[in-house]
């Protein structure tokens, strides 16, 4: 079998349990691709030595007809995972160094199911960012091109978004506050679920926003995403809001019948300004749906253009006071102190040099509306905007709406280092995203057509709380009809 | 609401973020813009609507009374900038 690393999780694993591959062959064809692709930027930590071990450990597995759901399949994690003994720097300067002594509950559930890590992928710093170039580690670069312009990933899970879609691994971890899991998979064409708020455990992944963060899969198909998130899904003691439910199979709820179900086209998803080219993706999806035996019905979700400035005060305020941790006295970056610094000095001077901008503005930002005078006029606003934002989708979903279909991005992937100094411009890039972590349900983007230069766009489908296999069900359906089968031309 | 320059100084001392003064102007003017944005909020009718607290209805759970994790001091301080004699180790604190 020719070109390894160019599988999706479903065929690998049916190859390697058939004995056509070992997972050592996967692992050798990723790392070389990774090898070849350090113009891509996506992986910023190679852990080759863990993957062999990992490989020859699951090849041991197969062969006594024990393998668990993700046996000897290779795939990238993104930094913001702490991984035991392997650098974990949340794409930040101030973790360098910083080896985390735990593995992260999501990174084990997938090492459990017997997972190769190939190494650490890309990312915004501190998850805060929608094109990868908040990153220490450099902008990751969208292997997607349009003539000689480089192209962002989209962010914050750009390394992940980019290494799967040119294929230097089978699938990768992404987290997801506003939209850093769907966006970037709308960017490069590959699939990107975010679950329910609680599905996955959040313990040992680096918190940007506790009450919005959510760990996914970024896969190569719908059905990989479904294998991929069973694996990664669990109750944890240790994360006092996973959820203490079953996991289903979801794989096995993927049967491409979506007769009789009700898709739901919000009315206020459709910007002012909206490019023609995603107006038309958005109705040749609901096209899709519909023939595919769904029931189109228009529904109305009044409160979302507020969700984009709610979220900018309440992913600020939790960042706030999630990064206070980053003090230069436990782990990471301690800067140089002059003679007659005290402590306050040492906080003061190793925070401005161990968070970059975008960082220190929302941390900034997260104080102020956090502070004595503000609190009820910003914080406590925003808050009670979120609980009529979550029922709007309540309303719906009472209607008797299964699933919301609407846009991934307002664009295609556009030019790195072309983005305004406005960094408002930039954060409305999760205009159709953002409400889905608002109001805790999953989403998922499937690559759906392609813009006039070629690019990749995607479309997001929005399920009901507790439901990603009905979801996955509904993407894998659009999916099929959308027929996405376009990879990015070699050029790294 | 307009953040000033000394605001915006001292927003930057309550988040102990170190900001040189001559960065000041552009800071405040970022606060602005992005507060501007926030602005939008106070649009919303939000009479008796309570903030949320927890996005998926839940008690969070209770455990037992009992001491589950220790004696790992080594690992705890293993990524620490100075660590002395068991101990992290800070410039003075106590004048």
């Amino acid at each position: 079998m020719g070109d390894l690393n160019k599988l999706g999780l479903a065929e690998a694993r049916d190859a390697l349990r058939a004995g056509d591959v070992t997972s050592l062959e996967l692992t050798d064809a990723c790392l070389s691709a990774i090898d070849g692709a350090g113009a891509l930027n996506a992986f910023v930590h190679h852990t080759p030595e863990i993957a062999r071990t990992q490989a020859a450990a699951a090849d041991a597995r197969i062969k006594a007809g024990d393998a668990p759901a993700m046996c000897g399949l290779p795939i990238g994690i993104k930094d913001l995972f702490c991984t035991k003994g392997v650098p974990s720097q949340a794409g930040s300067r101030i973790l360098e160094g910083f080896l985390p002594q735990y593995e992260s509950t999501v990174s084990q559930n997938l090492f459990d199911a017997g997972a190769v890590m190939l190494g650490k992928l890309n990312m915004d710093e501190f998850a805060m960012g929608s094109s990868n170039e908040t990153s220490v580690y450099g902008d990751a670069v969208n292997p997607w091109k349009v003539d000689n312009r480089q192209l962002t990933p989209g962010g914050s899970s750009g390394g992940s978004a980019s290494a799967v879609s040119a294929d230097l691994c089978l699938a990768a971890t992404g987290t997801d506050t506003g939209g850093s899991i769907r966006q970037p998979a709308a960017f490069v064409g590959i699939t990107g679920i975010k679950p329910t708020y609680g599905r996955c455990s959040r313990w040992g992944i680096v918190a940007f926003a506790s009450s919005l963060d959510q760990a996914g899969p970024m896969t190569k198909s719908v059905r990989d995403a479904a294998i991929m998130l069973e694996a990664m899904c669990s109750h944890d003691p240790k994360d006092s809001t996973s959820a203490d439910l079953p996991v289903p199979n979801f794989e096995a709820m993927l049967t491409g019948d979506i007769k009789g179900k009700k898709i739901g086209i919000p009315k206020e998803y459709r910007m002012d300004g909206m490019p023609g080219e995603i107006e038309t993706l958005w109705a040749n999806g609901t096209a899709m749906l519909r023939d595919a035996g769904a029931e189109i019905v228009d529904i109305s979700l009044p409160h979302t253009k507020y969700a984009l400035p709610a979220y900018y005060v309440i992913a600020p305020a939790e960042a706030s006071s999630n990064l206070a941790r980053y003090d230069g006295v436990r782990y990471g970056h301690r800067a140089r102190l002059d003679q007659g610094d005290g402590i306050t000095e040492m906080y003061e001077k190793t925070r401005a040099e161990g968070f970059g901008d975008e960082v220190q503005r929302r941390v900034m930002i997260g104080t102020y509306v956090l502070s004595a005078g503000f609190y009820d006029a910003y914080y406590n606003r925003a808050r009670r905007v979120r609980t009529l934002i979550k029922k709007d989708f309540e309303d719906v979903f009472a209607q008797g709406i299964d699933a919301i279909l609407t846009p991934a991005t307002p664009s295609a992937a556009f030019g790195l280092g072309e983005a305004s100094d406005d960094p408002v411009e930039m954060y409305l890039n999760d205009v159709f995203t953002v409400t889905v972590n608002m109001a805790g349900l999953p989403g998922i983007a499937v690559p759906a057509g392609q813009d006039a230069n070629g690019l990749p766009l995607g479309l997001q489908l929005i399920g009901r709380p507790w439901e990603e296999g009905d979801l996955l069900n509904t993407a894998y359906a659009l999916e099929a009809r959308a027929g996405f089968v376009a990879k990015p031309e070699k050029w790294w | 609401m307009s953040i000033d320059e000394s605001t915006a100084a001292r927003v930057a001392k309550l988040a102990r973020i170190k900001v040189e003064p001559e960065r000041l102007p552009a800071l405040a003017a970022e606060f602005n813009t992005i507060l501007g944005f926030i602005e939008q909020l106070g649009e919303v009718d939000v009479e008796g609507v309570a903030p949320m607290t927890s996005v998926t209805p839940q008690r969070l759970k209770r455990r037992e009374d009992v001491v589950t994790d220790g004696s790992q001091q080594e690992a705890v301080l293993a990524n620490a900038p100075d660590a002395r004699e068991g101990f992290f180790a800070v410039p003075k604190v106590v004048e």
